[in-house]
C-alpha cells in the first residue's frame, strides 16, 4: 500500500505549446493524500510556477482534469493509495486539448461548442401562476445528465476528438449529454435532432464507451445519452414508415 | 502603458458565480453592453459547491410559510444586525427568483403533486430549501451559465482584477491580468458589479478554494468603499476532518436536515445540552420529536442539530476542547442511524445525499449509510463585506455595485444555510438591473493612464526581486495566524497579537519574489492575491477586536455575553486619507413599523 510510504516521485509534464518534457519531483506522502495534494506540495515547495487548474478539491467543479498514470482522472479524487508508488507516477495534461502550460490545457473549444446547441425552450406554464408540474420520476432521468461537472475527461478520451480532432464537425460526449438533458427535459419543446445528425456529428461516435468509463460522476454517457439520441436520429431520418407519417402530419411546435 | 489593450463595456461584472452570472444576465436584459471577468473557468465558481438548497418561501411543502416568516427567521439568525431592507426584499423576491430558474431549465426535486420540493434547514422555521439532492449549487450555476451564454454577455475567463480604476469619485473600470498569458487588459466601464465571493483562504481550515482571497472586499476598500460587519465570519459546523488532505471540505447541513444527528465520543447527542433562549420554543425537547420534524410532522419542532451554524460550531468546539471529541479532533455526524426508523435507509441516504456518499466513500473510505462521519468546523462564509444600499446594491462609491458574499447586510451576524443561494439570485439581479440603469443614466468615463501604469508596475515588481521570499510561505503564515488567533473563539490579547503578526506579514509580502514568467504562473498569482488577503485579514481582526461582545459568528471568550447596546450598530472600516484602516460604528437605522410588526407577529 502506498500510504505506508513516506515519499514518492511524481513525473510531471512541464512545458508549453512550444515544447517541454517530464520532470521528476520527490515529495512527502501522508495518509489520505490525493494527487492534487502532491502537486500542490510540489508547487509550494519546489516549483512555484507549476501551472495547475483546480478549484473545489472535492470532485464537484471538474477543474483539475489530467492524465494520471496514463488514465484521465480528476486529480482531487485520485488517492495515492490507489496508485503504485514504487515507480514514478506520471501526471500529464489532457492530451485532446491544446496545451497552455504544464498541466493546464485550453478547453475553451468546449464552451464555444456548447453555445451552438439550441438552448432550453420550455412549453407554456402548466399553472396560471406561471409554474409547471413535473413528477420526480420524470426529472430523475434528466438529473443523471445534469450531474455533469464539465471536467471534459469524456472529451479528452474520445478518439474522434483526441486522435481525429474533428472539433468542427463533432460536439463530443459532454455535449451529447447536454443535448440529451435538453431533449429529455420534461418541459423542453425544441427539436435538436436534425442538428445532432448534421452539425453535431453524432454519427462519428461508434459507441466504444471510453467516455462512460472515465466519467467521474458515473454518468452512463453512451447507454443513457448517446444511444437514445442516435435512435432519435434514426427515427427521424432513416425510418421509411416514419418519414411517410411525417409527410402527412406536422411535428407539434410550441 | 502602450501594450495594454482596452475593452469598453457599459457594465463590467467581476466574478461569475451565482451573483455575477445573475447580475450579468439582468444587465444584459436591459440592453446595455456587459462584460464579465472570472478568475476561473465559467461554471467553476464556488456556487457549484453549494449543496443544501435555495431558501425561498414558496410554501410548497408547508403552506404556513410566507415571506414574513422567512424575513423573521433571517433577522433572528442574523441577531438583528441585518440590513432589514435587504432581509425584506430577499424574503419577498426569492420565490420569483427560484421559479425563474425553473423557467430557465433547472430541475429541482419534486413534491408528490409535481411542484418544487423543499427541505428543512438550520434556522428556517418551515421546510424552505428548494434543492436537487445535495448538488443544488451545481444545478443553479449550470442553469445560469447555460442561460447566460445566450444572453449576449462578453465573458473573459481566467482573468483576475489587479485594481479598480476611477474617474474622479466614480468607478471607471478595472485593470485585469489574464492567467494564460499574463497580459494586462483595461476594462473601461460606466458601472462595475463586484461579485467575487468570500475570504476563506485567509484561514487554514476552509471549505473555500484558492480563489477566495477577498478580492472584491479589498478592491472596493482600496477604491474608497466602506466595508461593514467584517468581524462576522461563519465557521460551518460540519467540515470533513479526516484524512488531513480533505480537512475543511464541506459536509452539507442537508445531512442534518435529513435526520443526521451529532454525537460526541460517548454517543451523547450533545446539542440537546445547550439550546439558546431565543430558540427554545422552536426546538424539539427529545430525539423522537426531532426525528418527526425531519420527516415532515408539522406538529413537531426542529432538532437542536438544526440550530444556527454559529451555535452548532461552538458546541462542537466545546465538546472537542473538553475531551469528548472523535479520534481526529471532531465529533460524529451520524445519518446511518436512520435505518432504525426507515426501511431502505441506505437507498434513501444515497438518493438524498449522493455527493456526500460519494465524497466520503472516495476520499475517506467511509460508507455513510453504515458508519458515522467525523466532522468539525471549517471557515465557510463571511457575512461582512462591502456596504451597499439595500435596494440598488450600490456601494459608497458611485457606479460600484456589489452582490452575493462580497456584499454585506442581508445576513447580519450569522447567515442561515440556504440564504446564500437566494441572496445571489435576488441581489445579483438587483445589482445587475441598477448597474445597467446607472450606466444608461451617466456619461462616459475616462481611465487615467498613470493609474494603469502604476498598478501594472506594482503587479510586476515580484518578478524583479531577486532576494525576496516566495509567496506560499507567507500565505501559509497568514492562514495560521488567522486560524489560531482570530478563529471561532476569540480573545482580545490574541487578536492584538494577530494585528502585530499581520503587520509583519505585510512587510514580508511587500518583498515577495516570484520565479518563472508571466504565463499561467500560480506563484505570481498567489503573490498578488496576498495583498487582498492581508487587507481582509486586517479588517476582520480590527472589527473583531472592537466588538466586545458575543453575537452570531463572532464569539469572544473574554466577553461571552451579548451586549444589547452592541446590537444597535454595524462595525465599518474604510481607508483613511493616510492609507491606514479606520474603524467606526454606524448606528443601524430603526426598523420601520410595518416590519417591526412582522417581527412581533412571528415571535
Amino acid at each position: 500500500m502506498g500510504e505506508t510510504q513516506s515519499s514518492a516521485t511524481f513525473r510531471v509534464w512541464r512545458g508549453d505549446a512550444t515544447g517541454g518534457g517530464f520532470c521528476d519531483y520527490r515529495t512527502a506522502v501522508a495518509p489520505g493524500m490525493v494527487v492534487l495534494d502532491a502537486i500542490h506540495q510540489i508547487q509550494a515547495e519546489q516549483a512555484n510556477d507549476l501551472a495547475v487548474r483546480w478549484n473545489c478539491k472535492a470532485g464537484k467543479c471538474g477543474s483539475c482534469s489530467a492524465e494520471v498514470a496514463g488514465k484521465p482522472r480528476l486529480m482531487c479524487m485520485t488517492r495515492l493509495s490507489e496508485l503504485a508508488l514504487e515507480a514514478p507516477v506520471t501526471v500529464e495534461p489532457m492530451r485532446a486539448f491544446p496545451l497552455v502550460k504544464d498541466l493546464v490545457t485550453d478547453v475553451s473549444w468546449n464552451f464555444r461548442a456548447k453555445r451552438t446547441i439550441t438552448p432550453f425552450t420550455p412549453r407554456r406554464p402548466d399553472a396560471p401562476d406561471g409554474t409547471w408540474r413535473m413528477q420526480q420520476a420524470d426529472v430523475d432521468r434528466v438529473q443523471e445528465f445534469r450531474k455533469c461537472i464539465e471536467c471534459f475527461l469524456c472529451q479528452d478520451v474520445c478518439h474522434v476528438l483526441r486522435e481525429h480532432h474533428l472539433e468542427e464537425q463533432f460536439i463530443g460526449p459532454r455535449h451529447f449529454v447536454y443535448t440529451a438533458a435538453l431533449e429529455m427535459h420534461p418541459l423542453d419543446v425544441a427539436d435538436r435532432v436534425p442538428a445532432l445528425k448534421r452539425s453535431n456529428g453524432i454519427g462519428f461516435c461508434n459507441i466504444t464507451k471510453c467516455c462512460t468509463k472515465v466519467c467521474p460522476e458515473s454518468i452512463t454517457i453512451t447507454d443513457n445519452a448517446i444511444i437514445p439520441l442516435k435512435e432519435r436520429v434514426v427515427d427521424e431520418f432513416y425510418d421509411p414508415v416514419g418519414r411517410l407519417v411525417k409527410l402527412f402530419s406536422r411535428r407539434q411546435r410550441p | 502603458m502602450a501594450d495594454v489593450e482596452t475593452i469598453a463595456h457599459d457594465v463590467l461584472v467581476i466574478g461569475a458565480g451565482g451573483a455575477g452570472l445573475r447580475a450579468a444576465i439582468a444587465a444584459a436584459g436591459r440592453g446595455v453592453s456587459v462584460g464579465m471577468v472570472c478568475k476561473s473557468l465559467l461554471g467553476k465558481a464556488h456556487t457549484v459547491m453549494a449543496e443544501g438548497g435555495i431558501a425561498a418561501a414558496l410554501g410548497n411543502v408547508d403552506d404556513r410559510d410566507s415571506w414574513k416568516v422567512h424575513f423573521a427567521d433571517t433577522m433572528r439568525g442574523g441577531q438583528y444586525l441585518n440590513n432589514w431592507r435587504m432581509a425584506e426584499l430577499h424574503a419577498k423576491e426569492a420565490p420569483d427568483r427560484v421559479r425563474e430558474l425553473e423557467a430557465w431549465g433547472a430541475l429541482f426535486d419534486r413534491t408528490r403533486d409535481g411542484r418544487i420540493l423543499q427541505r428543512n434547514f438550520g434556522g428556517h422555521k418551515y421546510p424552505r430549501l428548494a434543492h436537487v439532492g445535495d448538488r443544488t449549487g451545481l444545478e443553479m450555476i449550470r442553469t445560469l451559465q447555460d442561460h447566460g451564454i445566450h444572453a449576449g454577455i462578453d465573458v473573459h475567463m481566467e482573468c483576475t482584477v489587479i485594481t479598480l480604476l476611477k474617474d474622479g469619485d466614480r468607478v471607471a473600470g478595472a485593470l485585469v491580468y489574464d492567467r494564460e498569458r499574463g497580459r494586462f487588459h483595461v476594462f473601461r466601464a460606466k458601472a462595475v458589479v463586484l461579485a467575487t465571493g468570500g475570504i476563506g483562504r485567509a484561514y487554514r481550515i476552509t471549505s473555500n478554494s484558492w480563489e477566495y482571497t477577498g478580492d472584491g472586499h479589498a478592491l472596493a476598500y482600496r477604491a474608497g468603499a466602506v466595508l461593514q460587519d467584517m468581524e462576522f465570519v461563519q465557521f460551518h459546523p460540519t467540515g470533513m476532518v479526516w484524512p488531513p488532505s480533505v480537512r475543511g471540505i464541506l459536509v452539507t447541513e442537508g445531512v442534518r436536515g435529513e435526520g443526521g444527528v451529532l454525537k460526541n465520543r460517548d454517543g451523547r447527542r450533545f446539542m440537546f445540552d445547550d439550546v439558546p433562549e431565543n430558540y427554545r420554543n422552536q426546538t424539539a425537547t427529545d430525539p423522537d420529536e426531532g426525528w418527526r420534524y425531519t420527516q415532515g410532522d408539522k406538529s413537531a419542532r426542529r432538532p437542536p442539530e438544526l440550530l444556527t451554524r454559529d451555535h452548532v460550531a461552538r458546541c462542537i468546539v466545546r465538546e472537542v476542547r473538553e475531551g469528548r471529541g472523535s479520534p481526529h479532533g471532531g465529533v460524529y455526524l451520524d445519518i446511518a442511524w436512520i435505518r432504525e426508523r426507515l426501511p431502505n435507509a441506505a437507498d434513501h441516504i444515497r438518493k438524498k445525499l449522493p455527493s456526500m456518499y460519494h465524497q466520503f466513500k472516495q476520499l475517506a473510505d467511509i460508507d455513510i449509510t453504515r458508519e458515522p462521519m467525523e466532522v468539525g468546523p471549517t471557515t465557510h462564509y463571511i457575512m461582512g463585506g462591502i456596504r451597499v444600499d439595500g435596494d440598488s446594491q450600490m456601494s459608497t462609491v458611485p457606479g460600484l455595485f456589489a452582490a452575493g458574499e462580497c456584499a454585506a447586510g442581508l445576513h447580519g451576524a450569522n447567515r442561515l444555510g440556504g440564504n446564500s443561494l437566494s441572496d445571489l439570485l435576488v441581489f445579483g439581479k438587483r445589482a445587475g438591473d441598477h448597474a445597467a440603469d446607472f450606466a444608461s443614466q451617466h456619461g462616459a468615463v475616462t481611465v487615467d493612464p498613470c493609474a494603469v501604469d502604476a498598478a501594472a508596475r506594482w503587479a510586476l515588481e515580484p518578478f524583479a526581486r531577486t532576494d525576496g521570499e516566495g509567496p506560499f510561505a507567507i500565505q501559509h503564515a497568514l492562514q495560521e495566524t488567522m486560524q489560531d488567533l482570530v478563529g471561532i473563539v476569540r480573545r482580545e490579547e490574541e487578536m492584538q497579537r494577530a494585528l502585530v503578526a499581520l503587520g509583519a506579514l505585510q512587510a514580508r509580502a511587500a518583498r515577495v519574489a516570484v520565479d518563472g514568467n508571466r504565463e499561467y504562473n500560480p506563484g505570481w498569482h498567489t503573490a498578488l492575491d496576498l495583498h487582498n488577503l492581508l487587507t481582509v485579514a486586517e479588517a476582520i481582526t480590527r472589527s473583531a477586536i472592537d466588538r466586545r461582545e458575543s453575537r452570531g459568528g463572532h464569539f469572544r471568550d473574554d466577553h461571552p455575553a451579548k451586549d444589547p447596546a452592541a446590537g444597535g450598530y454595524n462595525t465599518v472600516v474604510r481607508r483613511g486619507p493616510d492609507g491606514a484602516m479606520q474603524l467606526a460604528r454606524e448606528a443601524i437605522p430603526p426598523v420601520p413599523a410595518e416590519l417591526r410588526a412582522v417581527l412581533t407577529e412571528m415571535g
